[in-house]
């Protein structure tokens, strides 16, 4: 009898609970209504199966339960019955492949007058690249990869020259048109996820993979990073900015292209006056947001994959190979370039060098570090993340 | 057909002989068993610890980042493998199958003993991983490369080692008990056991095996290539890549590769499991209920079909990965047509109910727990196996629920209802009634609550393997309270684990005393002369059999049930035709 | 008794005969259990091969060397089976002992063959080719070993009890030929399979 009642009170229960709950699908932001239509039908007819079943239980328990004196029926088969169940089922699977399908077949085939983006993934950040006025992307390779050139472009690829390069985590995309994402990795597989936009795809070092879909609503959208590829996987995160056409053109225009950051001079001197240092470390703050440092190093102390910056700057730090030096200028300079030179006992070597920042860039990152030295600063020993 | 009748008539002597070197299948079941639960209840509690965080996050300073992964991988993979498969087959699969035949043990009982003796040291290696430098690896069950063997990703030096090393062992235990039970089952049955009078369960195990001798190769295969890249350099799966800022000499190799691999294992790994989950099921709802399984031939048949069925499915789990967009489109198709045989066997059960004579003991509440778990946990396959419903579900807690419930849930409720079982076989005394209910009612009602609501959160593409969501905006603040709901239940699950603990030593000392067929069971296994059954398990005569193993209310039939060894006078040889039903026997 | 089990040496004969049936099947499974292992890693191999840069390594000359005395290996053991049939004992036993050493002697140019590569600067890290070469003799050998150590078990048996080994060489034989059979197509697919020839069969070319 209690059974009978639970399974009851559990399909009860979980109806409620369905039309309740305040968790379903983001708002949609694509054009990919129709997975949504199939998810709806899939809904509708598993939960129709669900309910049918669990009923038909419920029943058997109050209806066929064990009295004295009453034995079973003895009905070991019948093939018309299952025959027929077997043709109801193939009928409601079909009712659900075929929906499927058919919107998949969409999936797979790109429009032609898409809008290339290319989403270069890494541990643990996000790159993007468009094609630039040629219209056609240069070629990349993993043995090309450099802190001056992590896409890897191909220095001598003509086709490359031109390509604008969206360095920071966040890309802006023209609203209404369709986009064919290119999908590149050089180190491990990753999967750049935005909910609202349904549309995905693994991203596989040693090949490009893809997907298209075309942003239908206006906004900033969190993307994040849908396959386990690392202690930092959680704190790989990027935006999506869809606006007006006119105002992606204008953003597209001020990211450099690959020639440039070529040729840009690495030579500019940090500004020495006061005002300055406080936009300077506004500017690192920014930084570390959208270089993704914060994935890593954490800023009020608590303990992080890598070592927090509150209270570092001036500290004397110890090294894995047991030799210390005083956390300087030099130092985060050193430490930010080429991380794996000197790495702090009790932390893994795992930072990446940073991506193509410049010495403006770097400047402001180091004044940012430093604003968040403790008022006296003294030889903490920093704790390590066990 | 052979009979095996001299050789296992000499009874072990000493101590060592009889408990801890044995060759008795029932021995050997125990020690499986008694193995594999406690390296589960090491995953139950790496489960709370990931709970912990989940619900709890940042409150448990100890549960970073590297170790929450380490804690994910270790419970998939014991729970997965070294709790269910070892389960199944080796615990379930070596008691059972002798006795539900007729034979006198296994056809190769020393291979037998030593596919014990090896899984144990594969499950020692799998522990050792806790304690090597940089811990155990942290890549997700699935163990992907590049990432696997890469730095960035925990016990990426000695932890994914001897996590490969132990897998590997694990395979040759697992092939040399398979080849056992195989053999077993196709040469070792008693005069007038045909196949199409074995219990279910023996046909669920059965062809299970089967599937893991030809699919746990395909692990191997991608073992020993993941292990090579990792120890030798070679380059199976690793492309050019740059590591960390550094360029590696890899070249050429393919991370798809793995995945096909793995996963031409990984989804028949699923039905070995679910397999014998199905056959016992089909014997506890039939024994309980008192009535004949409905449609016996179609379950045979519905068994076979999913294992045939389930080696062409594979890709159904690489939807998202990357491949040839074009093999989508088959593997939808397979994956939605083997829910045809899958749901032919949840109306049979049903059938089989229906007109029955129900009685709700325990074993019973188990099986019709399983039936309402099973059913979600297949109708959510349902989803994730139509390509473009999957495309938005793929990475989300949806998949964590829908595996959950039908890996973890479903089938586990059928160990807990097939132990309540046959637990006064084993030892001649019953399991505790009022604490059985006890731990049925929080287990079956507090798994239901962890994992339904999970779906939810999947849906709103809540993603899998984070150790934390600090400031996603679209993540409700509602969802982190259903996290912390989720745990709190997940704890009470887990601690209501020590009940069934508690009730199984108190009852083998001191439970209530069983006689030798409490449920009053028509099968072989329940027919012994002895209880416990005794080495060689049916005396100087091995039984005859004459009618298959469901003649449960027979009309006409002075009891409820027709042993399968009962003489033939009493009827019930093969089973009638629905038509003819009601005529005299 | 029938006249059968009288002919096979009545009732001491017929557990043994039933405990070979048993393993004669058992043998069965375990050669589609490795069927299915070396065929999943050719597959890999042929899929490697279609790629950027799959070129054969050549063979070393001590490969024909070793496929020819596994194929007098095989030889050996029918024989030597035929001969237990037919219970010429002395016969049985130099042919089975025959059989193994071919094995071993297999097994001891195969290391060479590995030592004449290392030689060449062929390692197992190296091209694609290579590694699979090194896996897949590797492999292929660990098989050939567990087969000399039941080899041993039969040699044992047949020194003292001649008349139960019958079913024992049978089924070494068996496995002898199994093993041939495996090596050939891994002989053949690591000389020869060249990307062009992947090309015309997977039509890609």
């Amino acid at each position: 009898m209690s059974m009978a009642v639970a399974i009851l009170v559990i399909v009860a229960a979980s109806l409620l609970f369905h039309f309740v709950s305040p968790w379903w699908t983001t708002p949609l932001a694509s054009n990919w209504r129709e997975m949504d239509h199939t998810l709806t039908i899939t809904l509708v007819i598993t939960g129709v199966f669900f309910v049918i079943i669990n009923l038909f239980v419920v029943y058997t328990l109050l209806r066929y339960r064990h009295r004295d004196g009453h034995r079973a029926a003895y009905a070991p088969d019948n093939r018309k019955l299952e025959y027929w169940l077997i043709a109801v089922t193939a009928l409601g699977i079909i009712a659900l492949l075929a929906p499927g399908l058919v919107v998949y077949a969409d999936y797979v085939r790109a429009p032609r007058d898409a809008l290339v983006l290319e989403i270069l993934g890494q541990q643990w950040q996000w790159h993007y690249r468009f094609p630039g006025a040629s219209g056609k992307l240069g070629g990349s390779d993993a043995r090309f990869v450099s802190a001056a050139n992590p896409f890897g472009l191909d220095p001598a690829d003509p086709a490359g020259q031109d390509n604008i390069l969206v360095s920071g985590n966040e890309v802006h995309l023209p609203l209404g048109k369709p986009v064919k994402v290119l999908l590149r990795s050089h180190d491990v597989l990753h999967d750049f996820y935005v909910p609202p936009f349904r549309a995905r795809m693994n991203i596989v070092p040693g090949q490009v993979s893809t997907f298209w879909f075309t942003p239908t609503q206006a906004g900033r959208f969190e993307a994040m990073c849908a396959q386990l590829c690392g202690v930092g996987h959680p704190n790989m995160r990027g935006h999506v900015v869809v606006e007006d056409d006119a105002a992606f053109q204008a953003w597209l225009g001020a990211q450099p292209t690959f020639a440039m950051s070529m040729a840009a001079p690495r030579g500019a001197a940090p500004s020495a006056a006061p005002g300055a240092v406080v936009d300077a470390q506004a500017r690192g703050k920014a930084l570390a947001q959208s270089r993704g440092c914060v994935a890593c190093h954490t800023v009020d102390g608590s303990p992080g994959v890598g070592p927090t910056w509150k209270g570092l700057y001036g500290t004397t730090r110890t090294f894995a190979d047991g030799t210390s030096a005083p956390a300087d200028e030099a130092y985060l300079r050193r430490s930010i370039r080429e991380p794996q030179a000197q790495v702090v006992k009790g932390f893994a070597p795992i930072m990446p060098p940073a991506a193509d920042l410049s010495d403006d860039e770097l400047a402001a990152l180091v004044a940012y570090i430093q604003s968040l030295a403790s008022p006296a600063p003294a030889a903490l020993t920093q704790k390590a993340q066990r | 057909m052979a009979h095996a009748d001299d050789a296992s008539l000499h009874e072990p002597q000493s101590f060592w002989t009889r408990y801890v070197w044995s060759q008795d299948h029932k021995v050997i079941a125990i020690q499986y068993a008694c193995t594999a639960i406690v390296v589960g209840l090491v995953g139950v509690v790496l489960s709370n610890l990931m709970r912990l965080q989940l619900g709890f996050p940042g409150q448990f300073e100890f549960i970073n980042a590297e170790r929450y992964y380490q804690f994910v991988t270790m419970h998939g993979m014991i729970m997965v493998i070294y709790l269910l498969t070892a389960l199944f087959l080796g615990g379930f699969g070596n008691y059972l199958i002798p006795l539900m035949v007729g034979a006198r043990d296994m056809v190769f009982p020393y291979l037998n003993m030593l596919s014990y003796w090896v899984y144990l040291l594969s499950v020692l290696v799998l522990i050792a991983s806790f304690f090597v430098p940089g811990g155990p690896t942290g890549a997700g069950w699935t163990l992907y490369p590049p990432q696997a063997i890469l730095p960035g990703t925990p016990g990426n030096t000695w932890g994914i080692i001897l996590m490969l090393v132990s897998l590997v062992i694990f395979i040759v235990a697992t092939t040399m008990g398979g080849l056992n039970y195989v053999t077993t089952v196709l040469q070792a049955r008693t005069e007038g056991m045909t196949l199409l009078r074995m219990p279910l369960t023996v046909w669920g195990i059965f062809v299970a095996t089967i599937l893991a001798l030809l699919a746990f190769p395909a692990l191997f295969v991608s073992g020993v290539m993941m292990l090579l890249d990792r120890t030798l350099g070679t380059s199976f799966f690793m492309p050019a890549l740059v590591s960390m800022g550094q360029v590696t000499n890899y070249k050429g190799g393919s991370p798809l590769l793995f995945q096909h691999l793995f996963w031409f294992f990984g989804h028949p790994e699923v039905y070995i499991v679910a397999l014998p989950a199905f056959g016992i099921v089909s014997d506890l709802i039939s024994v309980h209920a008192r009535k004949c399984i409905f449609g016996y031939r179609t379950m045979v048949w519905a068994i076979i079909a999913i294992g045939v069925l389930s080696v062409i499915v594979w890709a159904h789990h690489m939807f998202v990965a990357g491949m040839n967009p074009y093999f989508a489109f088959f593997f939808a198709t397979t994956t939605l047509v083997i829910a045809v045989p899958t749901a032919i066997k949840v109306y049979n059960w049903l059938l089989t109910l229906w007109r029955g004579d129900i009685h709700l003991t325990v074993p019973m509440l188990f099986a019709l727990a399983f039936v309402c778990t099973f059913v979600i946990g297949g109708l959510t396959g349902l989803f994730l196996g139509n390509v473009s419903v999957d495309i938005p579900l793929s990475g989300t807690y949806f998949v964590v629920a829908h595996f959950h419930m039908v890996m973890g849930v479903a089938p586990l409720l059928v160990v807990f209802g097939g132990i309540y079982h046959w637990f006064p076989k084993v030892t001649g005394r019953l399991l505790d009634d009022r604490l059985g209910k006890l731990h049925f009612w929080i287990t079956f009602l507090g798994t239901y609550a962890i994992y339904f609501p999970m779906h939810y959160l999947g849906v709103l593409g809540m993603p899998r393997r984070y150790h934390n969501f600090d400031g996603y905006q679209f993540i409700p603040a509602s969802a982190h309270s259903l996290n912390v709901f989720i745990t709190v239940a997940a704890l009470i699950v887990g601690a209501a684990q020590l009940l069934f603990l508690f009730n199984l030593a108190w009852s083998a000392w001191r439970g209530r005393l069983a006689d030798a067929n409490p449920w009053r069971a028509a099968s072989l296994e329940w027919q012994t002369p002895t209880t416990p059954p005794r080495h060689g398990n049916w005396g100087p005569q091995l039984p005859v059999v004459y009618r298959w193993a469901y003649a449960y209310s027979v009309p006409g039939a002075p009891q409820d049930f027709i042993a399968q060894n009962a003489p033939p006078e009493a009827g019930s040889a093969e089973p009638e035709p629905y038509e003819a039903k009601g005529a005299p026997a | 008794m029938t006249s059968a089990t009288v002919l096979s040496g009545g009732a001491l004969e017929r557990p043994d005969a039933a405990a070979g049936q048993a393993v004669a099947t058992g043998l069965w499974m375990f050669m589609g259990v490795a069927t299915v292992l070396f065929s999943l890693f050719l597959m890999a191999y042929v899929m490697r091969m279609d790629g950027a840069e799959g070129y054969p390594i050549a063979m070393p000359w001590q490969l024909w060397l070793s496929t020819g005395l596994l194929t007098a290996g095989s030889v050996m053991m029918q024989r030597a089976s035929v001969a237990a049939q037919a219970m010429r004992w002395s016969r049985a036993r130099t042919l089975l002992l025959a059989g193994g050493a071919c094995a071993l002697a297999f097994l001891g140019v195969q290391l060479w063959a590995w030592q004449v590569l290392h030689a060449l600067h062929v390692v197992p890290a190296g091209n694609a080719a290579a590694s699979f070469f090194y896996l897949l003799t590797a492999l292929h050998g660990l098989h050939v070993a567990g087969g000399l150590v039941a080899w041993a078990v039969t040699a044992r048996g047949l020194l003292r009890h001649a008349t139960r080994s019958v079913w024992r060489m049978a089924l070494c034989a068996r496995y002898w030929h199994f093993l041939l059979a495996v090596w050939a197509v891994l002989f053949a697919t690591l000389g020869w399979l060249t990307p062009e020839v992947v090309r015309l069969i997977c039509g890609t070319g």
